[in-house]
């Protein structure tokens, strides 16, 4: 979770982590539906995006570098029009492609890089605890927030201790480099596995010894309500993303 | 040497237990006729090598386990389904890692889950949390997520976060375990400041000797010693007996603070 975060004060930063996370699922709901022959209207989001971004004083460079995390997501998507099948256009003079193969992945690299975008700017302006909180104040099942808090808490502490066994395994002149080393890693992924498990029983010891009786009451505290005002503040970015939507169905771009 | 230090008369201890016996799940024995009793406002160290069912002592004492047979009281009220939410409020347990103590995104939300639980109104909540943290020294850290702190940090956080259920009996398990000196001095600091029936499972000799006036030491599920520390700690052939040690160049003197 660290380093996804970018400390600021910015409107975007200021804004309720509920409201965000609101915003944020309205406006990847928008860009999902929206057909991928209207290519303006996914112009149109992007400027929509980058404002946002720009507003929330991301910089450009950091923007894209956590951007690539969809990288390994959309790959695929490169393939599509080289094997895609039906009627084939003739590119850079002799490379065949799929046409329904091009759009496909244009529908796939345009959708996922718009959500991607969006989600890394909820996350940069977003302390994990906050969307935490936010979830709760939404009215998620307890149970769910309660989850989601724990792996917020936690993955650093699994993560710690994953990167402890594995100094302590390179310590003593371990290298995974070869297929024999399998029966190893998988030995300290069961180790990782039972440790992990064990913890969750003494966190509920802990939980229990505080009175814990399944509600969620502690998750939301120290968030706040969102007023009207801040609602129509975050809501914004899915309005204006619809109005693109709209102009574009319009239209006949 | 068995040599009970008789409690104040007058007020329900603040925890007793009586001829208590705990079998595990596997038929072993872990608690042997345990008899202890702690006055009100007491100090005391629980002392014992591993494995003496010093931690398994622990947790009968707010309910998380059930005794197989004998008695466990808390201010005078029997630890049962009826009485287990009063008696979790009042046996504050601190556990060994701050990091199973710590399981909310930030440690304001932390500090406040025991008191939400025990019903607190909300409106009291913020008071609550602060006047926990300020206890430890950590009133600034109410925002922070605790994987951000430093151990001794947490150590302490997780103290507030049982301190707000107003208690009226701590029970810290190795609460200096893994600290540095530093870290371990603020502690008994916070320890000494605060005014609440302390029980103190701990090897940390020392640090038993600055802070609880009386030590019980428990082996193998039994009782084998409850006397003044400095009387325990002098016993060497006691201390051996039961896998106890001073640190190199300690010399149980005259008791100065």
């Amino acid at each position: 979770m660290e380093g996804l975060y970018l400390a600021g004060d910015s409107r975007i930063h200021r804004l309720p982590a509920q409201v965000k996370v609101v915003a944020a699922l309205f406006f990847v709901l928008v860009v999902v539906t929206t057909p991928r022959e209207r290519v303006l209207a996914f112009a149109g989001y992007a400027v929509l995006v980058a404002a946002v971004a720009a507003l929330a004083a991301i910089p450009p460079l950091r923007m894209l570098r956590r951007m690539m995390i969809e990288v390994p997501f959309v790959v695929f998507a490169v393939l599509l029009p080289v094997f895609g099948l039906g009627e084939r256009v003739t590119v850079l003079g002799g490379v065949s492609l799929s046409v329904e193969g091009l759009w496909a992945a244009w529908n796939i690299l345009a959708k996922a890089t718009l959500g991607v975008a969006v989600a890394v700017i909820l996350g940069a302006t977003t302390r994990p605890q906050d969307v935490v909180g936010g979830l709760a104040r939404l009215r998620l099942p307890a149970l769910l927030v309660q989850i989601t808090g724990f792996m917020v808490r936690y993955v650093d502490v699994v993560v710690d201790e994953a990167t402890r066994m594995r100094t302590a395994m390179a310590a003593r002149g371990f290298t995974a480099r070869h297929l024999n080393a399998w029966p190893a890693v998988a030995r300290s992924l069961g180790t990782l596995f039972v440790r992990t498990y064990e913890r969750g029983e003494r966190v509920h010891v802990a939980m229990l010894s505080r009175g814990y009786d399944g509600s969620a009451k502690a998750w939301s505290l120290g968030t706040s309500p969102a007023g009207p005002t801040v609602w129509a503040t975050g809501l914004a970015l899915p309005a204006a993303a619809l109005a693109v939507a709209g102009a574009a169905w319009w239209s006949t771009w | 040497m068995v040599d009970v230090v008789s409690p104040a008369a007058s007020a329900p201890p603040a925890l007793r237990v009586e001829e208590l016996v705990y079998d595990y799940p596997d038929g072993r024995r872990a608690l042997d006729s345990v008899d202890l009793e702690i006055g009100q406002g007491e100090r005391v160290a629980l002392l014992g090598p591993n494995g003496a069912g010093k931690t398994t002592l622990a947790l009968h004492l707010n309910g998380i386990l059930t005794p197989s047979s004998g008695v466990v009281e808390v201010g005078g009220e029997a630890v049962s389904n009826e009485s287990l939410a009063r008696v979790r409020q009042a046996v504050g347990l601190v556990f060994q890692d701050p990091d199973d103590q710590l399981f909310m995104p930030t440690v304001a939300q932390d500090v406040a889950f025991g008191p939400l639980n025990f019903g607190v109104p909300e409106g009291e909540i913020p008071d609550r949390v602060h006047r926990a943290l300020a206890a430890v020294g950590m009133a600034d850290a109410a925002d922070s997520y605790p994987g951000h702190l430093s151990f001794g940090q947490r150590r302490r956080v997780a103290i507030a976060t049982v301190l707000s259920c107003e208690p009226s009996v701590l029970v810290l398990d190795e609460p200096t375990s893994n600290l540095d000196p530093a870290a371990r001095r603020d502690l008994a600091e916070v320890l000494d400041s605060l005014d609440v029936t302390v029980l103190m499972v701990t090897h940390d000799l020392p640090f038993a000797w600055q802070l609880c006036p009386r030590s019980v030491i428990l082996d193998a599920g039994r009782i084998r010693a409850d006397a003044a520390t400095p009387e325990v700690l002098a016993d060497s052939a006691l201390l051996a007996q039961h896998r106890l040690e001073l640190p190199f160049g300690f010399d149980p003197g005259p008791r100065t603070q």
